[in-house]
C-alpha cells in the first residue's frame, strides 16, 4: 500500500497544482520519493523535524496548498501532537498526515517504531478525519478522497504487503463501514492489515458453526454508528480487532457508540498495555494477541455471553 | 577478552560493586585490533538478522572503541555501578555497533550478539535500557538523547559524583529542534561534566545532510549556542583521545567533538553508499565484507 499511496500522489499532482508534499527524511520508506522526482519543486524534504514538518504544512495550507506530510506514523501525530493541535485541528486547515508504518507489523526496527498509539492520540483531536486502510486498492481510494475532501486527515498506512480485500470494483466511501461478509451470529468489526485476519476468523469460524458478519471500519473518525447499531441489534455481539493500544482506538470507539445507543457482548483483539519488541511481523501479531485464532477465541467469547 | 584491572577502590559506592573492576584503557594500536573486530561483528550481526543498520554504525566505531578502551571508567561485571561514566547512544539504530562493543567488553557473550532483533533477545532493533545490561538509554526515536544526557550530567552534579557523560548524535539527527533545546540547555546549566560527539558523515536516510537539510556552518552554530567545539578525523584514535581528553580540561561550558567520518566506513561498497543505511548485507556481501575485514 506505501507503493501505492507513492504512485497516487503522483497522479493527483498531475491534476492539482495546489498539491504539495513533505517529508521528514524517509521518502524511500513512506514513497513520496515518486512525487519528489515528478514535481521537486512541489515537495519539501523537512529533514528528521516532525515538528516542523507540521507546521510548516498547517502554513501551506493556510494559505490555499494541500499539503500531503509523511512520515512513520510512530513520529506523527507522536512527536508533534501539540503542533497538529494547535497549527492543523484547530483552525481546522486541509492538511493530509499520511502515515506509514503503522502498528507493530514494522517487525524488527522494535518498540521505538511500532506504532500503537497514533488512533489514540489522533481521534481525540477535534475535527480530524482518521482512516486505516485494508489495502492497495483502498488506498489508493481513501487518498484521493483526502485530497477532494476539506479539512484535517489522518490515514495510516502498515509497513508489510497485505492481501487484496476488496477488488477493482470497490469504491472507497468515506464515513462508512464496508461489509466484507454477512453473518447473523457475530458481527467483526476490523481495521488495516486485521481485516483480512478477520475474514480468515470468519472462515474458520463458519466451520465451528458460527455466522460472522465482517465489517471493514475503515473510516474510524466520524464513525458509522448506524453500522455498529445495525450489527449489535441484528447479530447481538461484536468483537473488533486492530494493531493498536486497547486503549482509544478502534475498540474504544465502537464500545461508546454501544454503551450509548445498544450495549451488547464485547470482545476486543488488540494490544494489551504493552510494548512490543522485536521479531519478525508475524511472529509479533502471534505474540501480542493479533491472529486469526485470537479473533476466534474472542467471538467465541462474545457469543458465550449473549 | 576483556580487559580488566585491579580493584578500585577510591570509586566503589555500594556493597555489590566491590567485586567489579575498572576496565583498563588499551593502547591506540590495540584499538586497531578491536575496531576490526567490531566491524566483523557488525556485519555478521545485521547479516544473520537480516535487518539493522550497518552504515551508521561502522561510521562511529573508532570513537565507540575510543570511549571504551580509553576514556570511560565502567565496570562490564556492574552494568549499574553508580560512578560509571556513561555512554548514552542518541542515534540508537547504531545499536550493533553498541551491542558489538558492549560484548567484547564483557557485559555479555559474544555469541550473543547473532540474536539482534530475534523474538525474546535481549538486543533490540533499537536500544532499550529495560533489556540490555550496560545500554543507558531507550533510543531509535532521534533527538532525545542530549537532554537525556544533560539530566545525567546534572544529576551527577547534584549527587556530587565524579562521572562523565558522553553523548553521540548522527548529524542528520541535529535537524531535530530538540538537539538544539538540548544544546541550549546544557550551555546555560554550563553543564562541563558532559561531551557530546557528533558522527559527521555528511548522509542520513533521503541523501547528504546538505541536500536534504543543510547544517552548515555546523561548528560555528555550536559555538553560537556556546559550546567549546573540537573537530577531528573520526577515524583517527590519537586524534579522538586527544580530542576527549582536551574536553575534561574545558571547565562551565559543554564541549563537543565533531567527528568527520565516511558512512559505512571500512567496507568498500558500504562506503557513502545510502543504501546500506538501514538495509542488511546479503549472505554474498557479508562473505565479501568479512574478506574485506580481515
Ligand atoms: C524522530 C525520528 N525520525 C525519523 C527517524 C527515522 N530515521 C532513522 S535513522 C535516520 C537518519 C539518521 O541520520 P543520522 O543521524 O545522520 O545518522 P547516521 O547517518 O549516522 O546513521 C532517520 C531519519 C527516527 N529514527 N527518529
Amino acid at each position: 500500500m506505501r507503493e501505492t499511496y507513492g504512485k497516487t500522489l503522483v497522479e493527483l499532482g498531475k491534476e492539482n497544482p495546489d498539491i504539495v508534499v513533505l517529508d521528514a527524511d524517509l521518502s524511500r520508506s513512506t514513497m513520496t520519493k515518486f512525487f519528489a522526482g515528478e514535481f521537486p519543486g512541489r515537495f519539501f524534504d523537512c529533514g528528521i523535524a516532525e515538528q516542523n514538518m507540521v507546521s510548516i504544512a498547517a502554513g501551506l495550507a493556510a494559505s490555499g496548498k494541500t499539503p500531503f506530510a509523511s512520515t512513520f506514523a510512530v513520529f506523527v501525530p507522536g512527536r508533534c501532537f501539540d503542533q497538529i493541535r494547535m497549527s492543523i485541528a484547530q483552525p481546522g486547515l486541509n492538511v493530509k498526515l499520511v502515515t506509514t508504518h503503522g502498528g507493530i507489523s514494522v517487525g524488527e526496527d522494535g518498540t521505538s517504531h511500532h506504532s500503537i498509539e497514533d488512533l489514540s492520540l489522533i481521534c481525540s483531536l477535534p475535527g480530524f478525519t482518521v482512516i486505516v486502510t485494508a489495502d492497495a486498492i483502498e488506498t489508493a481510494q481513501a487518498v484521493r478522497v483526502a485530497a477532494t475532501s476539506y479539512g484535517p486527515f489522518y490515514i495510516r498506512l502498515c509497513r508489510p504487503k497485505v492481501p487484496l480485500v476488496h477488488n477493482e470494483n470497490y469504491r472507497f466511501n468515506l464515513g462508512k463501514a464496508v461489509a466484507m461478509r454477512q453473518g447473523k451470529d457475530a458481527t467483526i468489526i476490523a481495521i488495516g492489515l486485521m481485516v483480512s485476519v478477520a475474514l480468515e476468523a470468519a472462515g474458520n469460524l463458519k466451520r465451528d458453526g458460527i455466522d460472522c458478519r465482517v465489517l471493514n471500519m475503515s473510516t474510524i473518525k466520524p464513525i458509522d454508528e448506524a453500522a455498529i447499531i445495525k450489527a449489535a441489534a441484528e447479530t447481538g455481539a461484536i468483537v473488533t480487532a486492530e494493531e493498536h493500544l486497547e486503549h482509544g482506538g478502534l475498540g474504544s470507539i465502537i464500545a461508546q457508540v454501544l454503551a450509548r445507543h445498544s450495549p451488547v457482548p464485547m470482545e476486543f483483539v488488540a494490544i494489551k498495555d504493552t510494548y512490543a519488541k522485536s521479531g519478525k511481523p508475524a511472529e509479533l501479531l502471534q505474540r501480542y494477541g493479533l491472529t486469526a485464532k485470537d479473533i476466534e477465541q474472542a467471538v467465541h467469547a462474545a457469543v458465550k455471553r449473549k | 577478552m576483556p580487559r580488566l584491572k585491579g580493584k578500585d577502590t577510591s570509586s566503589i559506592t555500594s556493597a555489590d560493586s566491590v567485586k567489579a573492576e575498572v576496565f583498563s584503557s588499551v593502547s591506540t594500536k590495540e584499538m586497531e585490533v578491536v575496531a576490526k573486530r567490531l566491524r566483523r561483528h557488525i556485519i555478521t550481526m545485521t547479516g544473520k538478522a537480516g535487518s539493522g543498520h550497518p552504515g551508521g554504525s561502522l561510521s562511529a566505531v573508532e570513537i565507540v572503541t575510543s570511549l571504551y578502551y580509553g576514556l570511560l571508567r565502567h565496570k562490564p561485571s556492574d552494568p549499574q555501578w553508580s560512578d560509571r561514566d556513561r555512554f548514552i547512544l542518541s542515534k540508537g539504530h547504531a545499536a550493533p555497533l553498541l551491542y558489538a562493543t558492549l560484548a567484547e567488553c564483557g557485559y555479555f557473550p559474544v555469541e550473543e550478539l547473532l540474536t539482534l532483533r530475534q523474538l525474546d533477545s535481549r538486543l533490540q532493533g533499537h536500544t532499550d535500557r529495560t533489556v540490555t545490561p550496560g545500554v543507558e538509554m531507550s533510543a531509535g526515536a532521534l533527538g532525545q538523547g542530549l537532554s537525556f544526557a544533560v539530566g545525567t550530567a546534572l544529576a551527577g552534579r547534584l549527587n556530587s559524583q565524579k562521572y562523565r557523560v558522553y553523548v553521540l548524535l548522527g548529524d542528520g539527527e541535529c535537524d531535530e529542534g530538540q538537539i538544539w533545546e538540548g544544546a541550549m540547555a546544557t550551555a546555560h546549566f554550563k553543564v562541563d561534566n558532559l561531551t557530546a560527539i557528533v558522527d559527521n558523515n555528511g548522509q542520513q536516510i533521503d541523501g547528504w545532510n546538505r541536500d536534504v537539510m543543510n547544517l552548515s556552518p555546523f561548528n560555528k552554530k555550536w559555538q553560537a549556542f556556546g559550546w567549546h567545539v573540537i573537530e577531528v578525523d573520526g577515524h583517527d584514535f590519537t586524534q579522538l583521545i586527544d580530542a576527549f581528553n582536551q574536553a575534561k580540561l574545558i571547565k562551565g561550558q559543554p564541549t563537543i567533538i565533531i567527528a568527520h567520518t565516511t558512512k559505512g566506513k571500512g567496507v568498500s561498497f558500504m562506503e557513502n553508499n545510502l543504501d546500506f543505511h538501514g538495509k542488511a548485507p546479503n549472505a554474498e556481501e557479508v562473505e565479501i565484507a568479512l574478506k574485506e575485514l580481515e
